[in-house]
């Protein structure tokens, strides 16, 4: 197989794959290619795109985010709390708790050098005992004065639903910024190697902050969209979407090792799985556990057809 | 000279002074024992009740799945690796022996350890052989895991356990000492011998330590990774039987539960370093102790559980800030 | 040439590691449009001069001036900033990333605050044509060989700005037809007025391109002089820091022993090597070492003799030619396959190859031979303990016991430690690879006599060195690799340090008439 050959299947697999299950679906399923469907699997999808979409930022420099899911429990509960004050403080508030936390996971990272695992894994324990400690274990409910935030959970706007249209915004943006600005070139030149970005003076530590700051951010505005949507904050909510949001960023193509990928295959990515577990649904025979193993052993195949490829392009 | 010493500025700068205060501090596992000696002594007087015989067995017999855990995950992160499946392994493990118990104990116990294993060796193989991070590889059997359990339990449901053979894993007592604490105790024990006085044990130092030095030396680092990996998951098996045991039942989504935070927490907290090439398991079981010590104490004072996971956080961060790879 | 102020001139530079030092005032001037060699064996220096040069390291003491003004670089980035670029010899390149943004990372051309890619990649084309390279903007580096990485690395210097650029090793993975690129693009730059800072081992080079040459040693300057008129067996006398004149004897433990006598050629070899090649450094090595001989590898850096050892050993895959044992092909795939044919080699890098730092002296040193140790699957503590005070006691090895982590060891009780390893596996043949190479004189002397023990009771020693005395004077028969390539073979009358340097330098010798000793000069 050429390198040429090589980097397409690795860069269009995932798109491949999306367009074959959108087939499939088409012909199988007489739901499957209805407007509602649709955007079912898009709103369904949303908040875990978003968090998805910060995942690719600290992955693309080589690093990895378990706090996540507890970063977007934190924010809908913050959110939550501070909604009698208003929509926007508690939207704002939200976010803003997330990327602090996020922020201090890149400080241990880049400053007091622990490994990323290890720090957002203690940031994934440490944040959801704040969120139970905060909420005494309840959930907590929206105020009445937040209806902005119910807009922004269930509104829709021309027919998109907010959530879908905040998720295809963020992809807009999170794409130019990869492309188009110093800080995204940075981004891919620290995953490409730390030692030569940091030879040709880029500010390695200051990246590696923002990226996590983002990835919190992101994960803040997910976390205030799903308050929104639930009507309450919930310090359980969310458990298990840092495997999630990881298994869309690699199926999309985007490599752990860092440097590779983009923001437009993460959301392919997301998409895909989305996809595959919106069949599933359909065909109403799957049950929601083979659906679980799918989704490992769908990882797996991956990250071993993509190392393959890695070492043949390294060798070729 | 200047190609051997060959280091970054970065990693020398802080090297020569602490090197020698270190020197004179107590290591690592001492100095979990320490902090084991003063939870145990400041809970015994500020805490009601605890100093009582029936609480520290009951310590004992929390810890006891967590110390079979954290075992495994000594081994594999003295390799360099890390085992994130182990949670997901155990319910395999109950789920497999729950559904099988009715055709005979030997059978059901025999079959959910084939199982557990055969999880470890498809970790050890695509990270061994396919060269795969041991983070993403695990992550997938994390998730696979769960399924697979869910699914081997008749699609999620709760298989209760009547076999009373089996039920003396979780609850019987051998006179005082709960069955539990004894297969803990045997599994330290084995791991103990396996790393002193086998090649085997050797054999993981070296490839965790310096694996480009062990593969000179004729060390069989492939093998070596996959052994570990597979060691994990038997440990997680029998860990799995032990809790669907106890609580007479499989729970494919209760059954080991965020284990891999508590395994690699009493790991880390006991003195192995993440960065592979040292083990200590009697430090591994002082780690696991630390932690359901103070777990219980917050329990016993009321403390909302969430506090206990922030302080939880907070030994890992330090543990592992403490140990931090330094350059001699 | 040497007309005006310099363009760069480092005075009194010295850098310190801890206890060991890298740099000892040493001076570099270079002036505009310049080629200035800066020569040296390892450990010499260069690499730490031109990291204090670029930023990367921060000196000690002494002084840096560009254009007469005193500059002082914490980072690269300042040193980029000032005109001051070095390109590595393991490329730092993102490798993922295309030729023109390689160029322009952290420079890219902006349109209203967004990165301008047409006029990114236009300007790429316009520098790459400049500059006579005939290379796609929107390549993908990693797709290119090295010679192309390295001619990228250098067209970001050039658009850097640079006056001062470093080229270290530019062309050790090039091939002849890439070096001549090279060369006109060092002529270019030369002529534009940059200065130009050329490491290399490769002589022909040198004096193909070279103005001036800085000669340092151990981390001092040996001297600074036009290379024109040098000879170049002067040369390699000065980086080995010996005088034509002045070749001592008896400066090694060997010398206390008797010379070595040859082998009997009687016998058939234990180990042979026949046109082995592989890799970028190794093309063609033919040798046979005999029991009860030390067999001499030399050769300057790069020359190929690590790669050699590793080869033979299975730690490199070796892509031609043959190796056999006692007449039967080896041809090992793995250290593994080597060992058991009973090959031992300790690695020239002792950090990062041969100890397992966290463990005991006494696990060290069993590593290769717990097969030996183990019954039923169990280390016998008795025999492994009676191993371990064997061989402290026939090496010498101080420590105190054979519980301390051997990280705590003296760099020459490691080495000890690390032949022992191989020792009590009871080896055929001992690959050493610079086997006395950063430890003190005490146990340079140890390791010495203990070597020339082994072969007299009758194993096969593959001794890699880089020190003239311990190869003549250790050796019995010395084979010279120059370029990856077996050059010559001396033995007997021919074995002198002389002769060594001769053939080093210049290839070929009149004992090996069968080996080409030439070499493309340019």
């Amino acid at each position: 197989m050429g390198a040429r050959a090589v980097s397409l299947l690795q860069r269009s697999g995932a798109l491949v794959a999306l367009v074959a299950a959108i087939v499939v679906g088409a012909m199988r399923y007489y739901d499957f290619l209805t407007a509602e469907n649709l955007l079912n699997v898009l709103r369904q999808n949303s908040m875990l795109g978003l968090v998805a979409l910060g995942m690719t930022f600290v992955i693309l420099t080589g690093g990895i985010d378990l706090s996540v899911g507890s970063l977007v429990a934190v924010a809908g509960v913050v959110a939550a709390r501070l909604s009698p004050a208003g929509s926007l403080v508690a939207l704002v508030c939200g976010i803003a708790a997330a990327a602090l936390l996020g922020l201090v996971n890149g400080v241990l990272i880049s400053k007091v050098r622990i490994q990323p695992f290890i720090v957002t894994l203690a940031m994934m324990i440490a944040a959801r005992g704040a969120a139970l400690a905060a909420t005494s274990e309840q959930s907590v409910s929206l105020g009445a004065a937040a209806s902005g935030l119910a807009w922004l959970g269930r509104g829709d706007v021309g027919g998109l639903p907010v959530p879908v249209l905040l998720l295809l915004l963020a992809y807009l943006v999170g794409w130019v910024a990869l492309r188009y600005t110093r800080f995204g070139r940075y981004v891919f030149a620290i995953g490409d190697s730390e030692e030569a970005a940091r030879l040709m003076g880029l500010p390695a530590d200051r990246i590696v902050m923002a990226t996590y700051a983002l990835s919190g951010a992101l994960a803040g505005l997910a976390g205030v969209i799903l308050t929104a949507r639930l009507g309450a904050g919930q310090p359980v909510a969310a458990t298990g979407w840092e495997l999630d949001a990881i298994a869309a960023v690699v199926v999309g193509g985007t490599l752990l090792s860092g440097g590779q990928g983009g923001a437009g295959s993460t959301l392919i990515g997301v998409l895909l799985l989305g996809v595959i577990f919106n069949l599933f649904n359909l065909e109403g025979t799957i049950t929601p556990w083979w659906q679980w193993v799918m989704r490992g052993a769908f990882l797996l195949v991956v990250v071993v057809v993509q190392g393959r490829l890695q070492r043949r392009e390294a060798h070729g | 000279m200047a190609q051997s010493l060959g280091l970054e500025p970065a990693r020398r700068a802080p090297a020569a002074a602490p090197a020698s205060l270190r020197r004179h501090l107590p290591g690592p596992q001492y100095a979990a024992l320490g902090a084991l000696v003063v939870l145990v002594v400041a809970n015994a007087v500020f805490t009601p009740h605890f100093a009582s015989t029936s609480n520290l067995w009951n310590v004992l017999l929390q810890v006891s799945t967590v110390v079979l855990a954290a075992v495994g995950m000594t081994l594999v992160i003295a390799t360099g690796g890390i085992d994130l499946s182990v949670g997901s392994v155990m319910a395999c493990a109950g789920a497999v022996a729950a559904v099988l118990l009715e055709r005979g104990t030997v059978l059901a116990v025999i079959a959910a350890l084939a199982v557990a294993t055969l999880i470890g060796v498809v970790n050890g193989t695509l990270i061994a052989t396919m060269r795969v991070q041991p983070i993403v590889v695990t992550l997938a059997t994390l998730i696979a895991g769960r399924g697979i359990a869910q699914v081997i339990s008749h699609d999620g449901e709760l298989v209760t356990i009547s076999d009373p053979a089996f039920m003396q894993l979780g609850r019987g007592y051998a006179g005082p000492v709960p069955v539990q604490v004894l297969i803990a105790l045997a599994a330290v024990a084995v791991a103990l011998f396996l790393l002193r006085s086998t090649p085997f044990g050797r054999y993981v130092l070296a490839a965790g330590g310096n694996p480009a030095a062990a593969r000179l030396a004729g060390v069989p680092v492939p093998r070596t990774i996959m052994t570990v990996y597979a060691a994990s998951g038997l440990l997680a098996g029998i860990a799995g039987l032990i809790v669907a045991s106890r609580l007479g039942a499989s729970d494919a989504a209760k059954i080991g539960q965020n284990m891999e935070l508590d395994a690699i927490a009493a790991v880390v907290v006991g003195g192995t370093a993440l960065s592979g090439g040292r083990a200590t398991i009697v430090g591994t079981v002082i780690g696991a102790l630390i932690m359901q010590v103070i777990a219980t104490s917050f329990n016993m004072l009321l403390v909302p559980y969430a506090w206990s996971l922030a302080l939880k956080a907070a030994i890992i961060l330090v543990a592992v800030y403490l140990q931090r790879p330094r350059r001699v | 040439m040497t007309a005006g102020a310099p363009l760069l001139r480092m005075e009194g530079i010295t850098k310190r590691f801890g206890s060991a030092t890298a740099l000892d005032a040493v001076d570099l001037v270079l002036q505009r449009g310049e080629v200035h060699a800066l020569v040296g064996e390892n450990g010499a220096g260069k690499s730490t001069l031109v990291k204090i040069l670029t930023g990367a390291y921060r000196r000690d003491t002494g002084t840096v001036e560009l254009e007469g003004q005193p500059v002082s670089f914490d980072t690269p980035a300042e040193a980029q900033a000032a005109g001051v670029c070095a390109v590595h010899q393991e490329i730092h390149l993102l490798t993922h990333r295309t030729v023109a943004e390689n160029i322009y990372l952290g420079r890219e051309p902006r349109r209203w605050g967004f990165v301008d890619w047409r006029r990114m990649n236009a300007d790429a084309a316009a520098l790459l044509l400049d500059l006579g390279l005939d290379m796609q903007p929107d390549a993908v580096v990693g797709s290119l060989n090295t010679a192309r990485q390295q001619m990228v690395a250098i067209a970001r210097g050039v658009s850097l700005g640079a006056r001062v650029l470093v080229l270290d090793e530019p062309t050790s993975s090039l091939s002849p037809r890439e070096v001549s690129i090279l060369y006109a693009l060092v002529a270019r730059l030369k002529a534009q007025g940059t200065a130009i800072v050329y490491i290399s081992h490769r002589f022909d080079e040198l004096y193909a391109i070279c103005d001036r040459v800085t000669v340092l040693r151990d981390g001092r300057l040996v001297e600074t002089r036009p290379l024109a008129g040098l000879e170049r067996l002067d040369l390699v006398c000065l980086m080995l820091g010996k005088r034509r004149d002045e070749l001592r004897h008896g400066t090694t433990a060997f010398a206390e022993h008797q010379a070595r006598t040859a082998g009997e050629p009687t016998t058939a070899p234990l180990l042979e090597t026949e046109h082995v090649g592989g890799g970028s450094r190794l093309r063609d090595v033919s040798l046979q070492v005999r029991r009860g001989e030390i067999v001499g590898l030399a050769g300057l850096l790069g020359s190929g003799r690590t790669e050699t050892a590793r080869a033979v050993f299975g730690a490199d895959p070796c892509a031609r030619g043959k190796v056999s044992i006692q007449g039967k092909r080896l041809d090992a795939r793995s250290p593994d396959d080597a060992i058991r044919a009973g090959i031992g080699f300790v690695s020239e890098d002792r950090k990062a190859e041969g100890i397992i730092p966290e463990l005991s002296i006494r696990e060290n040193l069993t590593l290769a031979a717990l097969p030996l140790l183990t019954r039923y699957g169990v280390v016998s503590r008795r025999r492994q303990r009676e191993m371990v005070d064997r061989f402290m006691e026939r090496l010498g090895i101080k420590a105190s016991s054979a519980d301390q982590r051997i990280r705590e060891l003296s760099g020459g009780n490691q080495q000890k430690v690390l032949l022992a390893r191989w020792l009590c596996t009871s080896p055929r043949l001992l690959i050493l690879d610079e086997p006395t190479r950063g430890i003190d004189i005490g146990a340079k002397g140890e390791i010495q006599g203990l070597v020339n023990e082994l072969a007299t009771d009758g194993m096969a020693v593959l001794m890699i060195s880089s020190e003239l005395e311990e190869l003549v004077e250790g050796s019995t028969r010395v084979v010279v690799l120059r370029d990856g390539e077996s050059v010559a073979e001396l033995s007997g009358d021919q074995l002198s340090q002389q002769a060594i340097i001769h053939a080093m330098a210049e290839g070929g010798s009149t004992s090996s008439p069968g080996i080409a000793p030439d070499h493309p000069v340019h």
